[in-house]
């Protein structure tokens, strides 16, 4: 075979892969949203998953799972959740790492092992002892359980202010010393405001992680009243059962805003998750 | 985690200044003691959150983990290694981890696709940001959604037999039902998931190789396979050491999507489902503690292996 034929192949191979591995991620999502658009009769007369729909604008089952599925109340529940969470990350992080970087103190190395180790350990191991401890404070069936555990066990976004926060020259702090800034007064006004791509980058990580949580609302906010958009989601299992039409439906509302913002976001949300995962 | 640990040990390079030129000032003791105090004001928040929702939980459940505590009841009593006795001597106890075996499986499979895939489109490809946004978008998707989706997908007769009956492989699977098949089901699906993310931290790390490199490469004669062989693994090397620790955390923690697809029943059922199952559903606390240490120690032998086997090294470019 020349060079230029051996190119070729390899060129072709290559968007073959591409198209292949594209088709695999979209087929599946594709097929829920054909469905997501056919009427319950249409599914009941033997519909095949690739045929599609009668009615392409056939937007009935998107009003039942929005309305009986509680999807407004879920989705005010995470908003507020997410919100309160991620503004609390902020602050809590950025002043540990503060905190951390920029003073010598007694106990500071015995300080950063804890954090470190806590790292290390899956927050999903120790789900039984914290439910007790979540338990005990009063917190359980409350949207503050999950805001809570949402704000205390996120070390990552404290490392990623470290990293941060170290590239900001000292000589910033001190000139403002020498003004007569109290410590707080630099944070608040040098640190924070210079910090911001490290809190574009928390609010990204923990944004994706809040949204797509199941885990701990499930756990600790068992009550129908206060759903997030995954539990919610998850109870059409019980009504909906086998009407895949709504089901389909409901996964859909979900997915949609989730790709709205990566569409709108998507550099930063790459550069985001590269930071906060490798740095 | 392996670089953060590494710069943290390093130390800050700020710090000390600030508190020389405090001690130089020569302050009366009052202002040194109040400066002293200063940092602790903002740790104060996070350390009490830490150590209530870290620190004291993996302390009760060690504690617990030597009790036969019901997680209800008032009282308690100690009963030794009774809980990892039961542990290690009931191998249905232990049957759980051939469910990890496939989802370790699994993340060996989307290493090596990401790695592929982040290699062939770092170089020049057409559409390549529209293939880049497709095969990372799982990665951002609900759980419960990709759950469902997945439900409807392996349905019997529906769309993934639909489609292998396109391409000549007939017959009806029950392919979440089926023993043999489930799990091979459940891993393909975190392979659809999570292989993005992968491959989008490949693809920053790829693109950070200076392009000098490669033009010398290539002055040199060497062809791409050579490039990726030699420059590109190489410079990923922490970050493939990074991934694969968090591979097997991983798979030893699995939870959502079998939960939500199976209810975790059967061949299924995962490490941290079973854990949950006995402290929730049977009121074991004192058993499901003990399981919970003993993946917690397996989680922290990895990681310390991975550390000792790939240490950590700055890649010079």
């Amino acid at each position: 075979m020349t060079t230029a034929v051996r190119a070729r192949v390899a060129s072709t191979l290559k968007y073959l892969s591409l198209i292949v591995a594209s088709l695999v991620v979209l087929l599946p999502l594709g097929v829920v949203l054909l469905t997501s658009l056919k009427t319950s009769d249409e599914l009941a007369a033997g519909s095949g998953p690739l045929t599609p729909p009668g009615d392409w604008f056939n937007l009935a089952n998107y009003v039942t799972a929005f309305e009986k599925g509680r999807m407004a109340e879920a989705a005010l529940n995470t908003f507020v959740i997410l919100v309160v969470s991620i503004t609390g990350t902020v602050f809590i992080g950025s002043a540990a790492a503060y905190a951390i970087d920029r003073f010598h103190f007694r106990l500071k190395k015995l300080i950063v092992g804890l954090f470190l180790f806590a790292t290390l350990v899956p927050s999903i191991t120790t789900q039984v002892t914290t439910f007790q401890v979540i338990d005990q404070l009063g917190l359980f069936n409350t949207r503050l359980a999950p805001i809570a555990l949402y704000l205390g066990t996120d070390i990552v976004a404290i490392y990623i202010f470290l990293q941060f926060i170290r590239s900001i020259p000292i000589s910033v702090d001190e000139a403002a010393r020498l003004d007569g800034a109290s410590s707080f007064a630099i944070y608040r006004k040098i640190i924070l405001p210079l910090l911001k791509p490290a809190i574009a980058t928390v609010v990204i990580v923990k944004g994706i992680a809040v949204y797509n949580d199941f885990y701990i609302p499930f756990l600790y906010m068992p009550d129908q009243g206060l759903g997030t958009i995954s539990t919610s989601l998850f109870r059409f299992k019980g009504p909906f059962g086998a009407h895949w039409e709504n089901i389909s439906a409901g996964a859909i509302l979900v997915i949609v805003p989730t790709l709205a913002v990566f569409l709108l976001l998507q550099r930063f949300i790459y550069n985001g998750l590269t930071q906060g995962a490798a740095k | 985690m392996t670089p953060i640990s590494s710069s943290l040990r390093r130390g800050p390079a700020g710090g000390t200044r600030l508190q020389d030129a405090a001690r130089h000032s020569r302050q009366r003791p009052r202002r040194r003691w109040r400066q002293g105090l200063t940092p602790w004001l903002f740790l104060l928040v996070p350390l009490a959150l830490l150590i209530t929702f870290s620190y004291v939980p993996i302390i009760n459940m060690i504690v617990y983990s030597f009790t036969d505590w019901d997680g209800v009841s008032p009282d308690y009593t100690f009963t030794g290694l009774e809980n990892y006795v039961e542990i290690f001597t009931r191998p249905e106890l232990f049957r759980v981890f051939v469910a990890s075996a496939y989802y370790l499986g699994a993340a060996v499979l989307q290493i090596v696709l990401a790695l592929y895939f982040a290699t062939v489109l770092s170089f020049n490809t057409r559409f390549r940001n529209l293939f880049k946004g497709i095969l990372f978008f799982p990665y951002l998707i609900n759980g419960v959604a990709i759950g469902f989706v997945f439900l409807y997908f392996f349905q019997e007769g529906g769309t993934f037999d639909t489609v292998l009956r396109l391409f000549g492989v007939g017959g009806e699977h029950l392919w979440l039902g089926d023993p043999d098949l489930v799990n091979y089901s459940l891993a393909g699906v975190s392979v659809w998931r999570y292989m993005g993310l992968n491959f989008v931290l490949f693809l920053g790390a790829i693109q950070s190789i200076a392009p000098e490199l490669y033009e010398a490469a290539e002055l040199d004669g060497a062809n791409r396979w050579q490039q990726f062989r030699f420059i590109i693994v190489p410079s990923l090397r922490p970050l493939i050491g990074l991934t694969a620790i968090l591979a097997i955390s991983g798979c030893l923690s699995v939870f959502e999507i079998p939960y939500i697809m199976t209810g975790g029943a059967g061949a299924s059922e995962t490490f941290v489902i079973q854990t949950i199952k006995l402290a929730f559903r049977f009121d074991k606390t004192g058993l499901a503690s003990a399981a919970a240490v003993v993946l917690l120690v397996i989680i922290l032998l990895v990681t310390w292996l991975q550390r000792r086997i790939v240490p950590e090294e700055r890649v010079t470019s």
